[in-house]
């Protein structure tokens, strides 16, 4: 077995927790949630192992490097941090109606790794990614972007609960999701930890750049829409200070905020150019 | 600083930092869009002369370091500084506050409060419950309130600096960038093999730069996968100051050599036509390195020796193997293909030699002198600290308020958190119920 299939079955088993999540929600079919957490651990393990064998794959090629060089890489390690983030949460607040947004989240992900025509394959680095602080930097990075992306989907909760709660007769689902100054809670504490560390992702690029290049920054676009998304979490911040500001915009501020990742992670490789290509492979 | 002046009020407040981070975030997506630092052709060509005249105006083509971008950044490292003098010393009064100036019924009226009875005398309950806190790592001081005593303990008064630290941090950073750009250069050099340089060409002029010193490139060198994919580009330098060679030492990508607070590091090459041929006459000991350029002949008068490189094999640029031509005079010329860099033992009548013979290279040098970055370090550093301090620290208090009540006592117990509520809860229930407990 390699790891590309372990991979391949991670992308299934998460489609199923996610399934069990939505039925959660849905259906308040409470007793599906064991089952949906214990799922999304069985697929999370299997990742974890799926990864580590692609590293080991990685040394019997002769050319060791951590799993984190590529964009099929770092999607799959982008889904494996979401799922992480989101069971800490889940323990930590003892809800299971965030997994029905974040692990879909994570399927995408690894669906997109599995079926988009990008390069699967273990190459080895180029001379500019040769550093120790590869890992560092790209580990922060993604840190904060999937604390980014459960932010997100708590935003899209709190408007979807703010918009249907008080008039849903029928009235199952909305009632299901937790209260609105929870999900405001949790969106704060999620923006605060990913600020953090995109904060250091960004630190660590800066130091990578300055040893390789001379320059700690150069504007280049990938940097650039780095810290347009840093300015964008920086508002959403600083916007509680500020009376008049409803919890409303913050959340509206966390998916504005994700979308500002997504295009830093995926829309600059495409779309622009710099000198940060690696990752469009 | 309470100030009532309109303008003071203008620049401290959030809103100036909030409209400000949207426009540097909204402007800055103009120089990811639109190419950076091409000549003006370029903007003329693809955007129309009117657009490019407009961009002109603007400094569009260098936007990061134009008077408006430097001038939004300016506003927003000033709103810093007046918000964070303006807001520092209430915050720096809540961190000195007099927790025993507390009263019983402000205590009692705390989100966290609890109140319980004792059967000792209230000064055997308070010595009991101030020996059970302090047990828990709180320091405490105390004060008698009529016949009743006060006892308070806090943590992390100090974590209420958090946000200025990372105020300050961002300021740190921007004294580094000014620096940098002021005291500190950018630029380039270009070394061929067995070359010398003394100056490099700086960014975004024409301008040369004496370093004050040499550099020499003794060789450089490139690896490669077995897919063709470069493994490493390597340089060996030696610097040379007063023609003497101070320090060699190789450098790749990521890892460069640093000199009198000079740095040199790898960042292109460039392949020539011609060859290094090294020849060494094992006999005499002597040994001479020769630039030769391609299919032409090249002697070495004194050994008598003739030689040259006559065909070679290339991917892209770079030359695998090369058939060289070698004659001492005493018999036929040799023929003998080499690969690129490896040596060769010629044996003639006369004798035997050691040639080898590689591609010439000059190696691409980016240098940079950079006085500044330590300050940026050291602002990036305190930004993650004053984040961290920030979010996660808070400043928590706890207050016993113990007083005579018949043959006993009576116990008030009140504590309070800046931040993270819900955590102090949960540590002020288990706190309650140790103390409650006989």
């Amino acid at each position: 077995m390699d790891s590309s299939q372990l991979l391949g079955i991670t992308t299934f088993t998460y489609l199923f927790a996610s399934f069990l999540y939505i039925g959660v929600l849905l259906f308040k079919a409470g007793k599906l949630g064991v089952a949906a957490t214990a799922f999304t651990v069985i697929a999370l393990l299997i990742q974890t192992a799926g990864l580590a064998l692609r590293w080991i794959e990685s040394y019997r090629m002769g050319i060791g490097h951590a799993p984190l060089t590529n964009m099929y890489e770092s999607v799959l390690f982008f889904s494996w941090t979401i799922i992480i983030f989101y069971l800490v949460i889940e323990w930590k607040f003892k809800t299971r109606t965030i997994g029905a947004f974040a692990v879909p989240l994570a399927f995408l992900a690894t669906a997109y790794a599995s079926f988009a025509p990008i390069d699967k394959g273990i190459t080895p680095l180029v001379p500019a990614l040769q550093s120790n602080w590869l890992l560092a930097h790209v580990i922060t990075c993604f840190v904060g972007y999937a604390a980014f992306a459960i932010a997100a989907a708590l935003g899209i909760m709190y408007l979807a609960k703010k918009r249907f709660g008080g008039r849903d007769k029928t009235g199952s689902t909305s009632e299901v999701l937790p209260d609105l100054k929870i999900l405001d809670d949790i969106i704060y504490k999620s923006l605060i930890f990913g600020f953090i560390w995109l904060s250091a992702g960004i630190i660590t690029g800066a130091v990578w750049a300055n040893s390789a290049w001379g320059t700690y920054w150069s504007w280049d676009p990938k940097e650039t829409w780095s810290l347009i998304t840093w300015f964008v979490y920086a508002f959403a911040l600083h916007s509680r200070y500020t009376r008049g500001i409803k919890n409303e915009t913050i959340a509206w501020l966390s998916i504005l905020g994700f979308l500002s990742v997504v295009f830093t992670y995926y829309g600059v490789n495409f779309l622009l150019a710099g000198l940060h290509s690696y990752g469009s492979g | 600083m309470q100030n009532n002046n309109s303008v003071w009020q203008f620049f401290s407040s959030v809103r100036l930092a909030l409209f400000t981070l949207s426009l540097i975030a909204i402007t800055s997506i103009i120089g990811t869009v639109i190419p950076q630092n091409e000549a003006g052709e370029f903007y003329v060509q693809n955007f129309g002369p009117i657009t490019a005249r407009f961009f002109g105006v603007l400094d569009i083509p260098d936007m990061y370091r134009s008077w408006w971008f430097l001038a939004l950044l300016f506003l927003l490292a000033f709103n810093l500084v007046i918000c964070s003098i303006d807001r520092f010393p209430s915050v720096w009064k809540q961190i000195k506050t007099d927790g025993l100036a507390y009263s019983e019924e402000r205590l009692a009226k705390m989100a966290n409060s609890h109140s319980w009875q004792h059967n000792c005398s209230a000064a055997d309950t308070a010595d009991l419950l101030e020996e059970k806190l302090l047990n828990k790592g709180w320091k405490l001081s105390s004060r008698p309130h009529d016949d009743a005593r006060l006892v308070f303990s806090q943590k992390g008064n100090w974590t209420r600096v958090g946000v200025y630290v990372v105020h300050t941090s961002i300021l740190v950073i921007f004294l580094g960038a000014i620096i940098g750009s002021l005291a500190g250069f950018k630029g380039s050099v270009l070394i061929p093999e067995t070359k010398q340089r003394d100056r490099i060409f700086l960014y975004g002029s024409a301008e040369a730069k004496e370093l004050g010193f040499g550099v020499r490139c003794n060789s450089f060198g490139i690896e490669f996968y077995p897919n063709g994919m470069p493994k490493e580009y390597t340089s060996s330098l030696t610097i040379v100051e007063n023609g003497k060679d101070i320090l060699t030492r190789k450098i790749e990508v990521n890892d460069p050599l640093s000199y009198h607070g000079i740095t040199f590091y790898q960042s292109s090459y460039e392949a020539y036509q011609d060859f290094i041929i090294t020849v060494k006459v094992p006999a005499s000991g002597k040994q001479q390195v020769f630039v030769v350029p391609f299919q032409q002949q090249k002697s070495w008068e004194d050994e008598g020796l003739k030689f040259g490189i006559i065909n070679a094999k290339a991917i892209g640029q770079s030359i695998v193997s090369a058939k060289l031509w070698f004659s001492d005079g005493s018999a036929a010329p040799q023929l003998e293909w080499i690969e690129d860099g490896a040596q060769l033992t010629v044996e003639t009548e006369r004798g035997k030699y050691l040639v080898s013979a590689k591609q010439m290279y000059a190696t691409g040098l980016q240098v940079a002198h950079d006085p500044g970055v330590w300050w940026v370090y050291i602002g990036c550093g305190l930004m993650l600290f004053g984040l961290y301090v920030a979010f996660f620290m808070s400043h928590r208090r706890l207050w016993l308020y113990i007083s005579p009540a018949g043959t006993g006592s009576q116990v008030l117990f009140a504590g309070s958190a800046n931040k993270n509520r819900p955590g102090f809860e949960r540590q002020f229930g288990e706190l309650k119920e140790m103390l409650c407990s006989e």
